[in-house]
């Protein structure tokens, strides 16, 4: 099975994430001892002792193994600034980036389906034109400028839409809408155009393959065609750049929950960067790299559903 | 390695956000020119290209010269003057000091170029290098290669480069080296995948067929084909460097004030949006046609230096 044979280069490159990151925090200058003591108490005894207690003596691998060891049975350890676990404040937040994100994914897919869709419909003519450039346009337009431009329409002029601060869920399914709604924005245009010019693409070259041509001397209605006959060759390289997107997606959840006040992982992640809580940041990054490399494994096994000739190992003839 | 994706335009993790989506662009250009019944090739590169390269220019000639340009002190404040709106005194507006827009913008570009050309070129430098290697030669060196640089993409760009800077320090000359670092994978994906299709056309083997070495078929033949494809890239991840450091500049660990830089203007006049919204819109659009100007000519080379098409 597909699953099974692709199951090794997960686990090791899952392995060698977790390694990465391991090593990134720690081969990094700046002693965590220095962190906890405070520069006051910093005696060398007491960082030795701290240190010994944190086992920070230990040659690398020993505390690796005894890191990853704990990561596994779902212990981060504690922060070093709070001592509050590093798994309960990743858990509280999860929710928040992964809402935000969720629905960013599906506000662009929503609009950059059929407007692709039209583009590629249309190739050539004035539509397809405003389409391809209005899309390019906004590749140019980083999330920030693209929040605060949101901000200034929805929340200052119109004031219909909270510019920061969150509510949850189970508190107020219509005020944490609300709350989401221009985080989730603001994320979304750049992706809605980079998924409506693959689409259009990939749509362009389906357009023009014989059983399109098939089905239109059969008189099948152009609807059926788009919808029915081509939409799903097409949305290969949609599927794939959606998972890696995601990592995008995460990257800019750590500016747009700063921005909006989110109570979100990204901004987890950057307040423990900025006050370089070690455990605290090597807990975050692994939960985020972890989290991409299984979403694009599993885009990765979804698309060899979709497209058998990948599972079948004949996709060279793709080239 | 993941989803067999062979050509240029293999969609696969950016080494920032943005790289990924100037790589869906690398797909649309190929796919297209390549797709029959579409024949646009060879025509001029068009009134936008060059308004897009003047507009570079302007912001190069400001990076170099921002001492000599007869501007405003970029830091001096003007109290009388908090938050003007653009006027004979200050033709771009004051920001929330007083201090002169149009000299910060200048000033700002200077930033903007120094980190995105040192990123860039040690990115295409030391990522295109170790691309042709893996396109060229293949097999072992070629797995060897390609698992550690897609371990390496298995991160979000972002989160290592926060971690990192957060660890190492925040200076001009830091920030620089550490995007560049970043940014190598992307470009061994690029140059591999260029190497690939270059590796398979009709002069490199005419070149081995008459009995050339592996290292005079590297230089002449595939380098020369690889660098401008590569360059091309280089330009609109150019693009995707300047919003990096607007990125850094919302989160505050970008180059520290008061020095000026876009990003940090932008967040900046964020707080004065009710009273006073063009302090942030002016170094927005600023750093919007920039982004947007190296995205058009980057995209028209790369359209033009096409290795896949078969324009004999």
């Amino acid at each position: 099975m597909y699953v099974l044979r692709r199951l090794p280069s997960l686990l090791a490159t899952l392995f060698a994430v977790s390694l990465l990151t391991f090593l990134m925090t720690s081969l990094l200058p700046g002693d965590p001892a220095l962190q906890i003591l405070g520069a006051e108490n910093a005696t060398p005894e007491a960082i030795a002792e701290v240190r010994a207690e944190l086992g920070l003596d230990d040659p690398l691998p020993v505390r690796y193994l005894a890191w990853i060891g704990d990561a596994l049975t779902g212990d981060f350890g504690r922060s070093y600034r709070t001592s509050e676990p590093v798994a309960e404040a990743i858990i509280d937040r999860l929710p928040v980036t992964a809402e935000v994100g969720i629905l960013a994914i599906i506000i662009a897919l929503l609009v950059a389906i059929p407007v692709g869709m039209l583009s590629a419909y249309r190739a050539g003519t004035r539509t397809d034109k405003i389409i391809s450039s209005t899309s390019f346009g906004l590749l140019a337009v980083p999330n920030f400028m693209v929040a605060i431009f949101l901000i200034l329409i929805f929340s200052v002029t119109l004031g219909i839409l909270p510019a920061t601060g969150w509510v949850n869920f189970t508190d107020d399914p219509v005020q944490n809408l609300r709350s989401a709604l221009l985080p989730a924005l603001s994320l979304a245009i750049a992706e809605m155009a980079v998924y409506t010019r693959l689409l259009r693409t990939d749509m362009i070259a389906t357009l023009q393959q014989d059983f399109v041509t098939m089905a239109r001397v059969k008189g099948v209605s152009n609807r059926r065609i788009l919808f029915r006959h081509a939409l799903r060759p097409s949305s290969f390289s949609l599927m794939t750049v959606a998972g890696v997107q995601v990592g995008a997606i995460i990257g800019g959840s750590v500016v747009i929950e700063t921005l909006f006040a989110l109570p979100g992982v990204g901004r987890l992640l950057l307040d423990s960067v900025v006050q370089r809580d070690l455990l605290m940041v090597q807990g975050v990054a692994l939960v985020i790299a972890v989290s991409y490399v299984v979403v694009n494994f599993t885009v990765d096994i979804l698309y060899s559903y979709l497209d058998p000739r990948i599972s079948h190992g004949r996709s060279a003839a793709r080239v | 390695m993941s989803t067999p994706v062979p050509n240029l335009g293999a969609p696969h993790p950016g080494a920032t956000s943005e790289l990924t989506v100037s790589d869906g662009l690398i797909a649309e250009t190929t796919e297209v020119a390549a797709a029959p019944g579409k024949k646009k090739r060879k025509r001029g590169l068009g009134l936008v290209f060059w308004l897009a390269t003047s507009w570079l220019v302007v912001v190069l000639i400001c990076a170099v010269f921002a001492d000599l340009l007869p501007v405003k002190d970029p830091l001096t404040p003007d109290v009388i003057n908090k938050l003007a709106y653009p006027g004979p005194d200050h033709w771009l507006g004051t920001d929330g000091l007083g201090r002169d827009t149009l000299a910060r913008l200048v000033h700002g570009a200077r930033v903007s170029v120094v980190i995105s050309v040192t990123a860039v070129t040690i990115g295409m430098v030391v990522g295109g290098f170790l691309g042709i290697i893996a396109g060229f030669f293949r097999g072992k060196t070629e797995t060897v290669l390609m698992t550690i640089i897609n371990i390496i993409l298995a991160f979000p760009a972002l989160v290592l480069l926060l971690v990192l800077l957060a660890f190492v320090g925040r200076s001009l000359v830091v920030i620089s080296l550490i995007v560049g670092f970043l940014s190598i994978p992307i470009y061994t994906r690029v140059a591999r995948a260029t190497t690939l299709a270059v590796a398979e056309r009709e002069f490199v083997r005419a070149s081995r067929t008459m009995g050339a070495k592996n290292s005079r078929v590297l230089a002449r033949e595939i380098l020369p084909n690889v660098v401008l494809p590569v360059a091309a890239f280089g330009l609109v991840a150019m693009g995707v460097v300047i919003v990096l450091e607007g990125t850094l500049a919302f989160l505050g660990l970008s180059v520290q004030q008061p020095a000026p830089t876009w990003g940090g203007m932008i967040f900046d006049g964020k707080r004065y949006i009710n009273e006073a919204a063009h302090v942030v819109l002016i170094p927005s659009i600023a750093m919007f046609l920039t982004v947007l100007s190296l995205n058009l000519v980057g995209d028209a080379l790369r359209t033009r230096f096409d290795v896949r098409g078969s324009n004999l």
